[in-house]
């Protein structure tokens, strides 16, 4: 079981409670499509991808966005339960899906610097910690029940 | 790897830190040793604590390399050779500092650190590691 210190829990929660989910969740898949076009292929239902400004302005990726980061929000209501928290949808990735677990990883490293991006100097090093750890944390249990 | 369109962007953001080259550097490197603490371990000789004059310098170094290769984009290899050489022989590269840069670069461009500029950012900081790797065995 991850262990999160007092200090983490509230740098983790205090960002959270400022994050508008719909803008964040959007912005952050747009630029996982834009920065690492292979992450397209999981996408070739959704329309227009042909450029940054329609991956942008692609309501599809809007929507997708906005389910997956609402999705993150689980994550940190039950920081001490990460690993059941997705449990199922690590089968769905991994049977349904198809999606190599690294792209966990890159996205985590994208709503990271979305989020500096939106906060600033209210995003610190110790921020940048503790959100590093939680996306890592959230990575591993996406890609746990890989088989 | 990097098209007409990635080098502008490139240069554009190297323009907008302007002046602010070396707190970048230093907050990059303050916020690799605070996010991943097993980066420290290439600095046991340093001190680490906030505001350290051998951050800042090391930070100011980092910096000026990038800034090296910024101006060298069609020439990466011989811009970063003698650095190749010393990530070959004596560290680990590995993408936890781009990722950092990447932070500071949002924290301080905020809205003006587009999808765009970021796509175009990520792959400078991938061809420059690519290029530090080189000499690896």
């Amino acid at each position: 079981m991850v262990h999160w210190s007092a200090e983490e829990k509230q740098l983790i929660s205090s960002v959270w409670g400022k994050v508008n989910v719909e803008e964040c969740g959007a912005e952050a898949l747009a630029r996982l499509l834009i920065v690492y076009p292979w992450t397209q292929r999981f996408f070739s239902n959704f329309g227009n991808l042909s450029s940054p400004t329609a991956i942008i302005g692609n309501p599809r990726v809007r929507a997708h966005g906005k389910k997956v980061l609402t999705s993150f929000g689980e994550a940190v209501k039950n920081l001490d339960n990460i690993k059941g928290t997705f449990s199922k949808l690590s089968e769905l990735h991994c049977d349904k899906l198809h999606v190599d677990p690294e792209n966990f990883r890159l996205l985590g490293d994208i709503l990271v610097i979305v989020l500096a991006s939106h906060f600033g100097r209210d995003f610190p090093p110790a921020c940048q910690f503790a959100w590093q750890k939680l996306v890592g944390v959230v990575a591993h249990a996406l890609a746990r029940k890989y088989h | 790897m990097l098209t007409a369109e990635d080098k502008k962007l490139v240069q554009q953001v190297w323009e907008k830190i302007g002046g602010r080259q070396e707190e970048a550097g230093a907050e990059t490197l303050e916020r690799m040793f605070a996010a991943y603490p097993q980066t420290k371990t290439y600095f046991p000789h340093f001190d680490l604590h906030h505001g350290s004059d051998q951050i800042r310098g090391h930070g100011k170094k980092v910096v000026a390399a990038l800034g090296t290769a910024v101006k060298n984009l069609d020439n990466l290899s011989q811009a970063l050779s003698e650095l190749s050489n010393l990530h070959a022989y004596n560290l680990r590269v590995d993408p936890l500092l781009a990722q950092c840069f990447q932070v500071v670069l949002a924290v301080h461009l905020g809205k003006d650190y587009t999808p765009e500029v970021h796509a175009a950012f990520d792959k400078f900081m991938s061809a420059v590691a690519a290029v530090l790797s080189e000499k690896y065995r």
